[in-house]
This record gives structure tokens, C-alpha cells and sequence, in this order.
């Protein structure tokens, strides 16, 4: 079904919200983390039980419930989530031997299954509904509005909520510069870590001279923790594709790319589904809604380079070279995809761009801080009760997100520091809990909102170590173009396995120091000028820490190995022999009833010995 | 006119590519690594980045000049990136310098030494040493001394339409190599060593010979004797300190003659030779249209490229063997009659502009009557290097002639030595038989720098004759493409595959410039121009040695001993013909990722095509190539429907045709 013009589109709309109306709606969460949970067994004993799924997608059937599969809701650690639209139930960690009881129980006499709601960690309180808990209350889910609430394998679901209305707003209100001017004066800044004001680089595209132009979404989502893109794609694609095809419109591009991690399967099977049903629409290919505006986009997966993040480097991986960056000037915007000037923007900023068309620029500017307006969703994960996809206004708290929505550090430890924007970030500490997080309060602290992962650490966290894995991960993924980033993060790295292996020196910390700097002066592209951001921030924050480490040999978090140590108390020793055989390097030994030895020069320091003494007569002691 | 600040200086520019050449012609220097003027901006090895205060560094190699820009060329920040660079550079590089071959000319050693790197902190990483390929005739690779600068990846991409090097690996595990750690000799290398001209330290180099030539001098039981290539005259003055360009040959005579050489001859006396031949081939053609258009064959890169890429083409290739060839050949066939010596008495020296000569040398083809034509093959840089370890004073040499009968040439064969220059000598003698006239004006001048490809159309009494010169086999491969689809019609194609021709092959100075190249272009067109005698036809030895042995150009004898073939050096030869399938009831797909193409994938989809095509399915089935299923221990991988089949070689194809694709036809799942 073509639908060819802005009114067709209408009543396609008013047609789909008919077929689509119910009592009540069971949406079972089938992202990424639910999946992994069990969560399309679940699904699929509710379709035995309720009748098949398309029963949703059909006419109205006798009692008026419906059964769909959603995106993402955020809560994955919770996870199966089956959310119960019209009774304003969410249930957590739903096994597929629940689903009978849910059916009986809440869905047949209306009961609420206790068992199955969140339970408050501090306090143990209940609670039924998605708003009141906590998680849940203090965000502002606006580019996830859709995410956990509709079906994103059928585009009727999408159009029944206001989808591609933005399009037909675009195509038959506005001129191209209206669209540009509209998007700048939001405020919508790039989500995938630049921060670049979106419409002045909309602009930059429009300009540059050539007839061919071409958009390409960032979808090369590949901080360790970070799964924003991915749960945008997989619960919503169709208002990526959208956001993408108003861009297309306003800048004069009639193709566009959609650059998905390979790692992301179900993101590229939705996005798939969703470009195929836009198709059959007509809301993608040629004519579009009657006008004389085609736009065809192609899903290409990236194939797994850290690096290909970077605009440069996506592109000519692209175009099936290396993904190796190139030094800007010359910026895409003028010469990017083969040659021609291209349009490249995050999965989230794209995900803005038709909210932002239907409710105007200045709901969007209501929202956020002076320089940083609207929303931003962010990837809490760590030490903290509550994990998982959020979504905040810009200018949120640390403290807000890391105490209210998070609510608190795990077992009641002491939050230590939290590591903003993966990799490329910087860490934050005790005294910017009030900051607020926005472009440039994170700057001035050395920090990056990135594309939006935050690690909360507690006391039990050593920094050096932190400093350790981020740098081991950006060596790893370094392309290896610039001999800055390429040698630099390596023997940054070398010196902070060294220092946390217990043999660092002073020098070394002068060394790291000095590495620092001119990697991130020096190198060619984001990856390698962020890459030292971790090192830098925690020797900022926690200097003492890495002086404790080379001068002291501690290690105050008892993290690093190499400065635990292993005793054996004579006096409760028994001498069972125990420690000695389990021992995998040989280092302890003793006569049968007396007092067992560990050579300290021997001993790896595993505590296997601890774990397996009988009597708890081996300690460590610092 | 547009300006910037540098230094406090006020600079203007005009149509300066970049910052970098703006500084330069300010008199501000920087240094650079990945940088090369006839090569994209790479921006990798950090070394020319420049302050511009709170914009941060610019790599000025690639940012071009903008008015008003003010920028720093020396500042603490640059020095501070610099020297880091540089001292991380030497951490991952065997810094066994003093037994380097680019020692001295190394362009990292001298950086090393300018900016005060005087030690380096950081653990060597050269401990488990990279296999050195050295298996070729023409070129070692040492990877140990790689800085991974690109220069050669982007040089045999950019001009030579290879890409016979390319980075793999990530991190401090990059490395830049033939493809799954392939040697050279294994893959398509043309041995052009253009690589090995814009490397910036010994990481590639062209393979010396000069050990062999010494030796023969010393052994006391052969007689040594010389030819030298028009370029080396105007390319070895430099190595000495001499303004490029400058014609020494004089200077070589000599310094070959105090070395103890038996006779000192020309190349350009065979290019003459070469040119009685091609001229006389070419007419016949013209005469006959067949064949058409005659491409040239005196590059040894562009004939391998001919007989790995082009094998149809062969027949058009001129079968004369290139001058150094044709040297060997008459040096060794008939020089030895006339001094009463026998072929296995003299050994044949070829001082050469270039590395390919050295694989050309030891080709099969390259013997007459069973004796190898040429014995040793040393570059520019190997005859400059003799002179040096010999002890002479080469500034002070006096200038000496060639040795008689093989050292007369003209000015049509030292203009061999330039893009051009070929099809131009050939012309001047084709002109003169088929008019009975001198051709009056010159066709060819040097070409600017950087041009590739000149067309040009002589009107000979009626006759139009269509003449291509192109150098550099990028942009050859484009004028082939461009012939086949008929776009250009030409009766005669030069083509050299070194930028600029001979005067910039890999023999010569390393890291030079097109500039530099132009400059020696300009000094063989002064020779030329300075010849009493200019035409080929017009060299007495050459007659002589045609009256005497030859009788005339492509004779018998002839074609004995001056004529060669070539055969394809396709690896793949059949191509596979894949049909569009509209509506595939089944697809399969074969992997052609690294492992799966190693372990013979190519062989699978080539019997899965004859099964299917023995089938009569080639229109249901659609054969797809494919990357990696990540199953690689099991490779070859196939996919029919989606459904992963590991260990598909080519020998179990028909089972799973039988086993896997069968059943889907019958069961009607090709209805869907």
C-alpha cells in the first residue's frame, strides 16, 4: 500500500489507530538484554495462550487484548520486562512459567502478581507501574518515547503514533532552509559525542557545491557498556529512518546509509523490517507522500573497528577501504562519501530530528540548559542498585542520576568516581555530583558526555586499573594510522600494566604524564585525542593513588594482584597440607602438623589458598 | 591576494595545495615522514604539524592555506609532538643503523639527530624480528625498520593502480604488507620499487648487486663490461652534491674505466638499435592495421603488468627486447666476434635508473643462445656507492668517451630516459622512411611535473598518426580502458611506469621530487637538442653493425637475437561467469574472506558453477560471493539459504549439491 500524499498519510494514521485500539496490551520486551533473559519464551507462551501475535495486528478480536513484542525499556538488568498497557502493570523477571499465572491472575480477573513487580532494593517496597519506580520517575524518555511501547516490526504501530508526520510536515509546509533554521534553533547538538550544533552542520551540507549528496546515519555504537543506538534502532527505527529522511529533504540528498555494528544483529533485522515497510509505504524510494522527493537508504554493518566511530573512518569503510580516519580539513560535509558532500549524524540525533518537527523547536529548547537543550540518553552501568538506559534532560545531576534514578551505589559502598563517555572520557569524582551534565560543564572538567556510557565506581575501584582497561581498549583499537596514537596508547599502556604490576616508578608517572599530552595534542583523529581523557582526569582526580602505587606498593582499592599478600597465622594453622596442594605455583610448604609457609617470591597471589584453607589460617594482609 | 601569518611573517599564496608548501616557500622548513608531493596527504606521521594557537595543531600537509591563518612552524607544543613521535617511532624500530643501506640518507635517522632524541625510554620492540623478503631480484622488505607512513601502500595504489601493499593487523600491531603475508615474488608486484623510492628509511630498499661487479672486477678471468641508461647521466651527479639534471656522463666513463672496467658503452647505443627495429615494426603494422595500437616494451614493469593484467594485449606489445636487452644480446653475440673472445668471457654490467631492470635481467626469456645476456644489474645509487668504497674524487674526474663501436648513440636514444621520449625517437625514424624526409619539428618536450598522460597526432604526408605517452600504470590502466571501450583509437602508445619515466625510477635518489624529476628530464632533452646527430637511422655503428651481422632491421637474424614473446602471467585464468539471477529460488553464498579464499574458496565457486551449470540451475540458483561466516576453522565456507556449510572444498561440492541443494529444488521451497 502506497500512501502517495500528506492526507492519504491521515487517514492511513486515524485507520491505524482504528484497527489498533484495545483493553489491554501485553508488550513483551524482546530487546537485545530480554532476549538474552529468555524473554521470546516468554513471548512465545503468551502467543499459546492468547492466540498467535498477528492477532494484535488484525482487526479488533472479541476481548479486545492484544499481545506485541517492543524495544528496549531500559530496566534490561530486570529483565524479561512484560509491561501491561491498560492496566499500567510492569512485570519483571517474567519466566516463561509465569506467563500462565499472568494470564489467569492479572489479565483474566484483574489481580496484581506481587511476586513479579520491582521491589525497591533499600526498602522492599512495591511498585506497579513504570512511573513510580524510581528508575523510571526522574527521566524524560522523549527520542525513547516509542521504545517498549510499540511493536517495531510493523510500521502501522509507528504511523498510529504521530510517525512520519514530521516528514509530511517537512515535505509540504517547509522549504528546506525552514527545516535547517528550525532544527539550529532547538538547539539539537550531535549525540554521538561532538556535540556539534545539528543544524549549522545541516547547513555546511546544504551549501557545499554538487548535485549528489548523501546522509549517512552512526550507528558504529562501540563503547564497552554503551547501548543507547542500539536500543533506539531495535524499539524505534522507523524514527531514525525518519529523522534521516528529513535530513535527506533539507540538505538535497537522495541516498543515505544507515552504518549498523554487525554486532547489533536484531538492531539490523528491525532496521531492516522497518526500511522494507517504509518502502512498501512509499514513505522511502521515489515520489515520496506525492512529491518529487526520493530518498533510498542501505544498511551497511560495520565490521567490528572500534575506530569506524569516526566519521572519516566510517565513510571510507564505506566505501569498502580500511577504516582508517583522514585528517579534516577537508570535512565531510563538502567531501565525504565518494567524494561528494555528506550528512553524518548519530542514531540519537537523528532519533530527535521528527519530534522535534511536530512539536516545534521550542519545546525541544524548553528542555536541557542554556548551550545544551533537550534530552540525553545515557548508559548507567557499574556499582550502582539500578543499571540500565536512561533518559535525562541535559543539565541532570550526577547526583540525581547516580542516587535517584540509579538509587545508589550497591551495598552500600561508597561511590568513588564515575567514568563519563566510555573510552574517550574523563572521570568524575565526589565533587562534581552536582555538576550539571551538559557539552560544557563537562568540557571544563575535562570531560565528555560522549555518546553517553557511565561507569559508576565505588571505593572497591582501583583508578589505576580503570585507567588500565580503558587504555588497553583504545590500543586495541587504535587503526594504527598515526604514530601518536598508534605507539603512544601502547606504551601508555605498557607503563600502566607496569605500575599496576607493582613495578612503577616516579619517572613512569612522569612519562605517562608527558605521553598524555602529546597524544592528545598530537594524534589525528577523536580516538587518539581522547584516548589519554582517562588518564589524564584519574591523575587529576587521584594522584595519590598512582604515588601510593609505585612509592607505597598499595593498592588502597585491593584491586591490583601484585600488591596483595598472602600469609599463613602459625597459631591456626593445623598443618593439613591443604594450601600447599591446591597451591598452582608451588609457593607454600611446611611439615604435616606444624605451621604451612608461603614464599612470598613464589606466590601469584590468586588467594586460592584463602578460598581453601579448612581453618581461615591464611590472611591477607597489606 | 590571500595571506597568512607565519611566524610573525605575513605570507601570501596563491595556489599552494597546502599549509606545508606556503611555510616552505617562506623559507620555514618542516619536517615530514608520510608526505610526498605527488601523493595524497596522509597526515600520519605527525612530524609537520603547526601551532595555530586555540585551534590546536594542524597537520599542514593536508590543511589548506586559509587567509589570515596564523600559525607557529616551531613552538613548544610542535617540539613536544615531534620529539615524542620521533622517540616512539624508534622504540618500535631496529635501530640497527650502521648496517642500514639507507645510513646517511635515512630520513628518520636524520630527525633522530636534528631534534635531539638522544635516548629512548621505552622498551624495544624489535626483539622477535619480522622475516625479511628478500626473494625477489629487484627489492627487500624489511619490516623491522617499517615506520607505517603509508607512503608505499599509497604509491602503488595512486600511480601504479596496485595494491600490492596495504596495512592489516590494529593497534601497535599494524603492519603494511602483500596480502595474507605474502611475499613479493608471490603476488602481482611489478618491481617498479617506486615503494622503495618514497620510503622514508630502510624499511624498503632495492636490492643490491654491486658485490657481484666488484667481484668480477677482482676475479681477474672475466673481461667487465659496462652499459650505462640515459638516465643514470643526468640522475648520479646529485648523489655527489651536482645540480640535478647535470649530464656526468663523462664523469662515469672514467670512473668506470679507473674501476677496471674492460669497455665502457651506452644504452643508448641498443636504444638506437631498439628504435631501427620498433620503427620497422611499427610501419608494418600501420601498413597491415594489424595489431594496432603498438604499445612500447621497453619497461620491464609495464610488460609484467601486460602479461599479468592485459594477456590479450600481448600481441600488441613490440616483440623488441628493451635496449638493455638488446645490448646484452649484441655485447655478448657479436662484440665478443670482433675481439676473438668467446660469450662466457666478458660479464655484462647494466647500470641502470631502475629496479624492475634487475628482475628483467634474470627473466627466463633473457638469454640468447643459452647464454644469459646481462650478468649484473646495479642502480644509480650501487654505481655511486662503488665509486665511493673505490676512493675517487668523483667532483674531480675528468671527462672521458665511450669505447667504441657500442658507445655511439644520438639524441633520439637519450631521450629514452623521459616519459616521451620513446614514441618520439620511433617517429623521427618511421618519419624519415616513410618520407624519405628529416622530421623537421620535435613532437615531444619534457613533460611538467606530474603530467601522466599526453596524446598527440603527426600528419606524415597524409597519414595521421595517433601517439599516447603515458607514464605511471594508474593512469595507463585508464588509457587501456578507455582504448577497449573505444572511446581512443591510437596507432602508437608509450608507456613507462615510473612517474615521470625513467628519470624517476627507483635507481635513483631516494625521496626525491617531481621537481627533481623534471630537472632531469630537462637535462636529457639538452643532450638531445645538443646532438649533431638526432635520429636513430642515423647512427653509423648501428649500420655497421646491421651491415655486418643483421643485414637489415627485423631480418632473421634480427629477430634472433633482438625479438622476444610474452605469455600471460594470469593467475586466475578462466573468469567465472556469474548470471543475474532476477528471483533466486536458492541462493548460495561462498565466502572469499582471507581464510576461506586460502583454503581454495575460489575453486569451490568455480566448481559449484559447473555443477549448476551442468544442472541446467545457473537461472534458479544465484551464486553469491561472500565475507567471512566467522566459522573460519572449518573453511571453505558456503551458505545455501542462509545455512552455514564448513569444510565446501572443491572436491565435496557435488555431495552437497546433492545432499543440501537438491532437496530444496524438490521440495518447492523455489516457489517462494
Amino acid at each position: 500500500m502506497i500512501i502517495a500524499t500528506v492526507e492519504a498519510l491521515a487517514d492511513a494514521r486515524k485507520e491505524a489507530r482504528e484497527k489498533l485500539k484495545s483493553r489491554l496490551r501485553v508488550l513483551v520486551c524482546t530487546g537485545t538484554g530480554c532476549v538474552a533473559n529468555g524473554s521470546l519464551k516468554v513471548l512465545e507462551r503468551f502467543k499459546e495462550l492468547m492466540g498467535n501475535e498477528a492477532v494484535s495486528a488484525d482487526s479488533h478480536d472479541e476481548t479486545g487484548i492484544r499481545l506485541a513484542h517492543t524495544g528496549c525499556h531500559g530496566f534490561c538488568e530486570h529483565g524479561p520486562l512484560v509491561k501491561i498497557e491498560g492496566m499500567n502493570i510492569i512485570y519483571m523477571k517474567v519466566h516463561p512459567e509465569d506467563v500462565d499465572e499472568i494470564v489467569d491472575r492479572t489479565i483474566n480477573n484483574g489481580e496484581i502478581i506481587e511476586r513479579l513487580l520491582y521491589r525497591d532494593p533499600s526498602d522492599n517496597s512495591l511498585f506497579k507501574s513504570e512511573e513510580e519506580i524510581p528508575f523510571y520517575a526522574k527521566q524524560k524518555r522523549t527520542s525513547l518515547k516509542n521504545c517498549g511501547n510499540i511493536n517495531p516490526d510493523n510500521i502501522e504501530e509507528y504511523i498510529a503514533r504521530d510517525g512520519y508526520a514530521a516528514l509530511a510536515r517537512a515535505l509540504s509546509e517547509m522549504t528546506p532552509d525552514e527545516i535547517i533554521s528550525e532544527i539550529t534553533s532547538s538547539g539539537l547538538r550531535g549525540r554521538g559525542g561532538g556535540g556539534f550544533p545539528t543544524g549549522i552542520k545541516w547547513g555546511f551540507v546544504k551549501k557545499a557545491s554538487g548535485e549528489k549528496k548523501y546522509v549517512i546515519v552512526n550507528g558504529d555504537e562501540g563503547d564497552p557498556g554503551a547501548f543507547m543506538d542500539r536500543s533506539l534502532l531495535e524499539g524505534d527505527p522507523n524514527a531514525v529512518i525518519e529523522g534521516m529522511a528529513i535530513a535527506a529533504y533539507a540538505i538535497g540528498a537522495d541516498e543515505g546509509y544507515l552504518y549498523i555494528r554487525a554486532e547489533y544483529p536484531l538492531a539490523v533485522e528491525r532496521t531492516r523490517t522497518a526500511i522494507g515497510q517504509a518502502l512498501e509505504y512509499g514513505l522511502l524510494g521515489e515520489n515520496i507522500l506525492g512529491t518529487n522527493f526520493n530518498f533510498k537508504v542501505r544498511i551497511k554493518e560495520g565490521a567490528g573497528a572500534f575506530v569506524c566511530g569516526e566519521e572519516t573512518a566510517l565513510i571510507a569503510s564505506i566505501e569498502g577501504h580500511r577504516g582508517m580516519p583522514k585528517s579534516k580539513p577537508p570535512f565531510p560535509a563538502n567531501e565525504g562519501l565518494f567524494g561528494k558532500p555528506t550528512l553524518i549524524n548519530n542514531v540519537e540525533t537523528f532519533g530527535n530530528v521528527p519530534s522535534i518537527l511536530r512539536k516545534g523547536a521550542e519545546w525541544f529548547a524548553s528542555m536541557g540548559t542554556e548551550n545544551s537543550k533537550g534530552t540525553k540518553t545515557f548508559a548507567l552501568t557499574g556499582q550502582v542498585n539500578n543499571t540500565g538506559l536512561i533518559e535525562v534532560p541535559m543539565g541532570t545531576t550526577l547526583r540525581e542520576i547516580i542516587f535517584e534514578i540509579g538509587g545508589g551505589i550497591r551495598n552500600n559502598k561508597k561511590f568513588k568516581a564515575v567514568q563519563i563517555g566510555g573510552p574517550s572520557g574523563g572521570c568524575l569524582t565526589e565533587e562534581h555530583l552536582d555538576l550539571p551534565l551538559d557539552y560544557e560543564s563537562l568540557k571544563q572538567v575535562g570531560a565528555m558526555i560522549g555518546s553517553g556510557g557511565l561507569v559508576v565506581m565505588d571505593e572497591e575501584t582501583c583508578i589505576v586499573d580503570m585507567a588500565r582497561f580503558f587504555m588497553n581498549f583504545t590500543q586495541n583499537e587504535s587503526c594504527g594510522k598515526c604514530v601518536l596514537c598508534r605507539e603512544g596508547t601502547r606504551r601508555m599502556l605498557e607503563i600502566l600494566e607496569k605500575i599496576t604490576s607493582g613495578l612503577g616508578t616516579r619517572e613512569d608517572i612522569d612519562t605517562l604524564a608527558e605521553l598524555s599530552v602529546a597524544v592528545q595534542d598530537g594524534s589525528l583523529c577523536g580516538l587518539g585525542k581522547t584516548a589519554p581523557n582517562p588518564v589524564i582526569s584519574s591523575m587529576k582526580y587521584f594522584m595519590e593513588e598512582y604515588i601510593e602505587h609505585v612509592e607505597e606498593h598499595k593498592c588502597r582499592a585491593g584491586v591490583c594482584q601484585a600488591f596483595k599478600k598472602f600469609e599463613v597465622e602459625p597459631l591456626e594453622c593445623k598443618g593439613c597440607g591443604k594450601c600447599a596442594r591446591i597451591c598452582p605455583a608451588g609457593a607454600i610448604s611446611g611439615k604435616p602438623k606444624e605451621p604451612y609457609v608461603i614464599d612470598q617470591e613464589s606466590c601469584v597471589r590468586c588467594g586460592a589458598c584463602v578460598a581453601g584453607c579448612p581453618f581461615q589460617a591464611i590472611k591477607e594482609v597489606s | 591576494m590571500p595571506s597568512m601569518i607565519i611566524n610573525g611573517h605575513e605570507v601570501e599564496f596563491t595556489d599552494e595545495k597546502n599549509i606545508l608548501d606556503v611555510c616552505r616557500k617562506a623559507g620555514f622548513d618542516l619536517p615530514t615522514l608520510c608526505y610526498q608531493d605527488h601523493l595524497s596527504p596522509f597526515g600520519a606521521c605527525r612530524m609537520c604539524v603547526v601551532d595555530a594557537g586555540k585551534r590546536g595543531l594542524l597537520t599542514s600537509c593536508s590543511v589548506p592555506p586559509e587567509n589570515g591563518l596564523e600559525i607557529q612552524t616551531s613552538t613548544e607544543r610542535t617540539r613536544r609532538v615531534r620529539k615524542m613521535s620521533l622517540e616512539l617511532m624508534l622504540a618500535a624500530h631496529d635501530r640497527e643503523c650502521l648496517t642500514c643501506p639507507k645510513s646517511g640518507t635515512c630520513k628518520l635517522q636524520d630527525y633522530a639527530e636534528r631534534f635531539g632524541v638522544d635516548s629512548v625510554r621505552f622498551i624495544s620492540r624489535n626483539k622477535d624480528k619480522k622475516e625479511i623478503d628478500d626473494h625477489n631480484p629487484s627489492i627487500v622488505r624489511d619490516p623491522n625498520k617499517c615506520i607505517l607512513c603509508g607512503n608505499c601502500v599509497r604509491v602503488c595504489f595512486e600511480h601504479q593502480g596496485l595494491h600490492i601493499l596495504d596495512f592489516s593487523k590494529r593497534g601497535s600491531n599494524v603492519e603494511v604488507g602483500p596480502a595474507f603475508g605474502k611475499m613479493l615474488n608471490d603476488v602481482e608486484c611489478i618491481f617498479c620499487g617506486q615503494c622503495a623510492t618514497v620510503c622514508p628509511t630502510g624499511a624498503i630498499t632495492v636490492r643490491p648487486e654491486f658485490e657481484n661487479v666488484f667481484d668480477a672486477l677482482y676475479s681477474g678471468d672475466k673481461k667487465v663490461i659496462f652499459q650505462v641508461a640515459p638516465a643514470v647521466r643526468v640522475g648520479l651527479g646529485e648523489l655527489f652534491g651536482m645540480k640535478p639534471g647535470r649530464n656526468v656522463e663523462g664523469k662515469i666513463v672514467s670512473a668506470l674505466r679507473k674501476m677496471g672496467a674492460y669497455k665502457v658503452f651506452d644504452t643508448n647505443f641498443a636504444a638506437d638499435l631498439t628504435i631501427m627495429e620498433e620503427a620497422t615494426e611499427f610501419l608494418k603494422r600501420l601498413d597491415e592495421g594489424k595489431n594496432l595500437p603498438l604499445f612500447t616494451s621497453c619497461c620491464p614493469s609495464w610488460i609484467k603488468t601486460a602479461e599479468q593484467s592485459y594477456p590479450e594485449l600481448l600481441p600488441n606489445l613490440s616483440s623488441c627486447r628493451s635496449p638493455q636487452r638488446m645490448f646484452g644480446s649484441v655485447a655478448k653475440k657479436y662484440f665478443t666476434k670482433e675481439e676473438g673472445l668467446k660469450p662466457e668471457d666478458v660479464f655484462v654490467v647494466s647500470v641502470m635508473p631502475c629496479s624492475a631492470k634487475k628482475f628483467e635481467a634474470q627473466r627466463e626469456e633473457f638469454t640468447t643462445d643459452g647464454v644469459r645476456d646481462v650478468d649484473a644489474v646495479i642502480t644509480t645509487n650501487e654505481l655511486a656507492r662503488m665509486i665511493r668504497s673505490f676512493g675517487l674524487d668523483f667532483l674531480e674526474l675528468p671527462d672521458e668517451d665511450w669505447d667504441s663501436p657500442l658507445g655511439e648513440s644520438t639524441g633520439a636514444a637519450v631521450i629514452f630516459g623521459a616519459t616521451g621520449g620513446v614514441a618520439e625517437a620511433a617517429l623521427r625514424t618511421a618519419y624519415k622512411k616513410m618520407t624519405g624526409r628529416e622530421l623537421e619539428n620535435q613532437v615531444w618536450k619534457p613533460a611538467a611535473p606530474g603530467e601522466s598522460v599526453r596524446e598527440a597526432e603527426v600528419d606524415i604526408d597524409g597519414t595521421v598518426v595517433r601517439i599516447a605517452t603515458v607514464n605511471g600504470l594508474a593512469a595507463a590502466r585508464r588509457l587501456i580502458d578507455e582504448i577497449r571501450r573505444g572511446e581512443k583509437e591510437f596507432h602508437l602508445v608509450e608507456i613507462m611506469a615510473c612517474p615521470a619515466g625513467c628519470v624517476g625510477g627507483a635507481g635513483q635518489r631516494a625521496n626525491d621530487s617531481l621537481e627533481l624529476r623534471a630537472q632531469r628530464a630537462k637535462g636529457l632533452s639538452d643532450i638531445d637538442s645538443n646532438k649533431t646527430v638526432r635520429q636513430s637511422h642515423n647512427n653509423e655503428s648501428v649500420l655497421e653493425l646491421y651491415k655486418t651481422y643483421l643485414s637489415e632491421p627485423n631480418s632473421a637474424e634480427a629477430h634472433h637475437s633482438l625479438h622476444t614473446g610474452y605469455s600471460s602471467r594470469r593467475r586466475i585464468e578462466e573468469d567465472i561467469e556469474l548470471s543475474e539471477v532476477a528471483e533466486p529460488g536458492i541462493c548460495v553464498e561462498v565466502c572469499v574472506g582471507t581464510n576461506c579464499f586460502q583454503k581454495g574458496a575460489y575453486d569451490t565457486m568455480k566448481k559449484l558453477n559447473g555443477v549448476l551449470r551442468a544442472e541446467g540451475l545457473l537461472d534458479v540458483v544465484d551464486i553469491k560471493a561472500t565475507f567471512c561466516f566467522e566459522k573460519c576453522g572449518q573453511s571453505p565456507n558456503i551458505a545455501v539459504n542462509g545455512k552455514v556449510i564448513g569444510n565446501a572444498t572443491c572436491d565435496r561440492i557435488q555431495e552437497i549439491f546433492d545432499s543440501e541443494i537438491s532437496p530444496l529444488l524438490k521440495t518447492g521451497s523455489l516457489n517462494k
